[in-house]
């Protein structure tokens, strides 16, 4: 939004003033907004920095808030007491290739409901919009049994295939491709283009911010998963990250926190590293399911 | 199946084409069929999947909720038992009335709790401070409702916890957090709530920067300001947003699962137990699929009620501008 300020004729009346401490109104809504922040962050602080004392006083009060004499004990130790790199490498397995397929095929049939003309479109795209109400909890069973009848029990494909269909992705890769000018098919097409070349050269490209936000909400939500990974992995080679947290904290009890906290702080890295570059995406395309 | 049918655009193209350079009629038809083509081609991957792993897994789930099945020996026709479990199996019926407890309470507080700070942070301030605010709140998102639980459940610990340290510095004796029906039941909504507001909150200040700064300025000149603006202008105007995040908030809530199992396993006693953790117990440590279908399924009868709600409630009582 611009904030170019235009001189108005009303502007006396209702005068935007150059924000000035001093207002009670005013003091007392940033005092809440302050309160409410601290409430937010102030656990993840607590986190951070108490995943950086030593394992020993690690669940020593005070609190700590602020990590004022860091210790990495605890980040040497997480790897230790499990396999930290396998989980690691099976979360960025398991998301990324969710994430690419989840890209790829609603792109494809995104653009497929927005442009192409067939018959039985309204009624197949209604049918899409319909599995978004579905809870994953209700089809686990059946896929658990689908995934024990292909013979993927206990793989990562098992978590990867039943999540790349997606209907929301579909939905917001179809709304990108309507909100793209119609003219750039015709060109093409007069050109001799064919379909599927004016998709790849053309409309995918022009797609690709669309995509990303696809992408984006694919990785936030299967990094984090827990429901799917605790059902469909078995041995704990094929454990994904928060399953593996999980049960690190089972098996350590109340001992030494701050390793289990040394791997949570980490997990967080990669959705971090999202929440600062991709934020905005991330913002659009969480809200765009409110949008009709 | 659908038997595709040329596409618009191509179609006056041609005819454009066609009148200008009767040539190349041919080549424009083999076009056509290669159009024909297409469309499987880009709907496959999506339709194909959707049908393996959620049209087949839901018309499963409807057989499957009327047999009683382990998966070791043959499956046996139960009829309609697996559904009156739900109301005549103690543990199940206390799941969904705890479930129902839970959307109630979360919901009511996410929603709050959200609306009353994007209200407040459209007030003036300067803007860094603002997108610090919004990017605080909507900080939680990102994190996995696992790892959150994991160090929430070290917060509320009842001996070494920091929030019961926070409540001995004002005099308040330590709150047996996880170990008390009540006090789990307020660890899992606070814990639920401290995750999830960020998302209404950020359909919230969406609402509120749809509604014109004129209409707040001619009520102003007017006479309303504060509370009475809010309730009288702002609350109508934002009555499409407010639906909307409480359908959503609802249809997550109703799902709640990692928290109460990474924070209680359900427990003290069943105080704790959710509807999609009786599904996941039923199926994966009782071995009663069947069961477990069942419960799926009114759960997603329960979600498909509140979105049918509101199509409707959006007609009829929501003021759009």
């Amino acid at each position: 939004m611009s904030t170019l300020t235009v001189p108005r004729q009303d502007q006396r009346r209702t005068p935007r003033r150059p924000f000035r401490i001093g207002r009670p109104g005013t003091i007392g809504r940033i005092v809440i907004l302050l309160v409410a922040a601290a409430l937010t962050l102030g656990p993840v602080m607590w986190t951070l920095s108490t995943s950086l004392r030593t394992p020993s006083e690690s669940f020593n009060l005070p609190p700590q808030f602020l990590p004022l004499n860091p210790d990495l004990t605890s980040y040497f130790q997480v790897f230790e007491q499990i396999n930290m790199v396998a989980l690691v490498v099976n979360s960025a397995l398991v998301t990324l290739m969710i994430a690419v397929g989840q890209m790829g095929t609603a792109a494809l049939a995104g653009y497929a409901f927005a442009r192409l003309k067939f018959t039985g479109k309204n009624m197949m795209f209604s049918i899409v919009l319909a599995t978004m109400m579905v809870p994953v909890q209700v089809t686990i069973v059946p896929v658990f049994m689908l995934i024990r009848g292909m013979g993927l029990s206990d793989t990562l494909l098992a978590l990867i295939l039943p999540a790349i269909p997606t209907a929301f992705g579909t939905f917001l890769m179809r709304q990108y491709f309507l909100g793209l000018p119609n003219d750039f098919a015709e060109a093409a097409s007069i050109d001799g283009a064919s379909p599927w070349r004016t998709f790849v050269s053309i409309y995918a490209p022009l797609a690709v911010p669309g995509m990303a936000i696809v992408g984006i909400l694919a990785f936030n939500f299967h990094w984090n998963e827990f429901f799917r990974p605790l059902i469909l992995t078995i041995s704990e080679q094929n454990y994904t990250l928060p399953l593996g947290l999980v049960t690190l904290q089972g098996n350590l009890g109340t001992g030494s926190i701050s390793v289990v906290l040394a791997g949570v702080i980490l997990s967080m890295l990669p959705a971090l590293v999202v929440f600062i570059f991709g934020q905005r995406a991330l913002r659009e395309g969480l809200t765009a399911g409110a949008s009709k | 199946m659908s038997t595709p049918t040329l596409k618009s655009s191509t179609t006056t193209a041609s005819r454009r084409t066609q009148s200008a350079r009767p040539e190349r009629d041919k080549p424009k038809r083999q076009q056509s069929l290669a159009e024909r083509l297409i469309v499987p081609l880009f709907l496959a991957p999506t339709v194909i999947g959707m049908a393996i792993f959620t049209i087949i897994p839901i018309l499963g789930s409807i057989l499957l909720a009327f047999f009683r099945w382990d998966i070791i020996s043959a499956p046996e026709f139960v009829g309609f038992d697996n559904f009156t479990s739900i109301v005549n199996d103690p543990t199940i019926s206390v799941s969904f009335l705890n479930t129902i407890l839970f959307v109630v309470v979360a919901v009511t507080l996410q929603l709050g709790i959200a609306l009353a700070l994007a209200v407040m942070i459209q007030g003036r301030m300067p803007g860094w401070l603002r997108v610090f605010f919004r990017s605080a709140f909507f900080f939680p998102l990102i994190l996995s409702a696992a790892s959150v639980s994991i160090f929430m459940g070290y917060l509320f610990n009842e001996q070494f916890g920091v929030v019961n340290w926070m409540l001995s510095l004002i005099g308040i004796p330590a709150v047996p957090w996880l170990t008390t029906p009540g006090g789990a039941a307020a660890v899992v909504v606070l814990v639920y709530v401290w995750q999830n507001f960020g998302f209404s909150f950020l359909l919230f200040i969406g609402g509120l920067a749809s509604i014109p700064k004129e209409v707040h300025e001619a009520s102003s000149l007017d006479g309303a300001t504060g509370w009475k603006q809010f309730i009288n202008v702002t609350l109508p105007l934002l009555s499409p947003t407010v639906l909307v995040a409480s359908v959503m908030a609802m249809i997550n809530a109703l799902q709640v699962f990692d928290q109460p199992y990474v924070l209680t396993r359900g427990g003290p006693g069943d105080s704790t137990r959710t509807a999609v953790m009786v599904i996941f117990e039923s199926a994966f440590q009782q071995l009663e699929f069947g069961r477990a279908s069942a419960i799926g399924l009114v759960l997603m009868a329960l979600i498909m009620a509140i979105t049918a709600l509101q199509f409707r409630l959006s007609r009829k009582f929501v003021f759009y501008q």
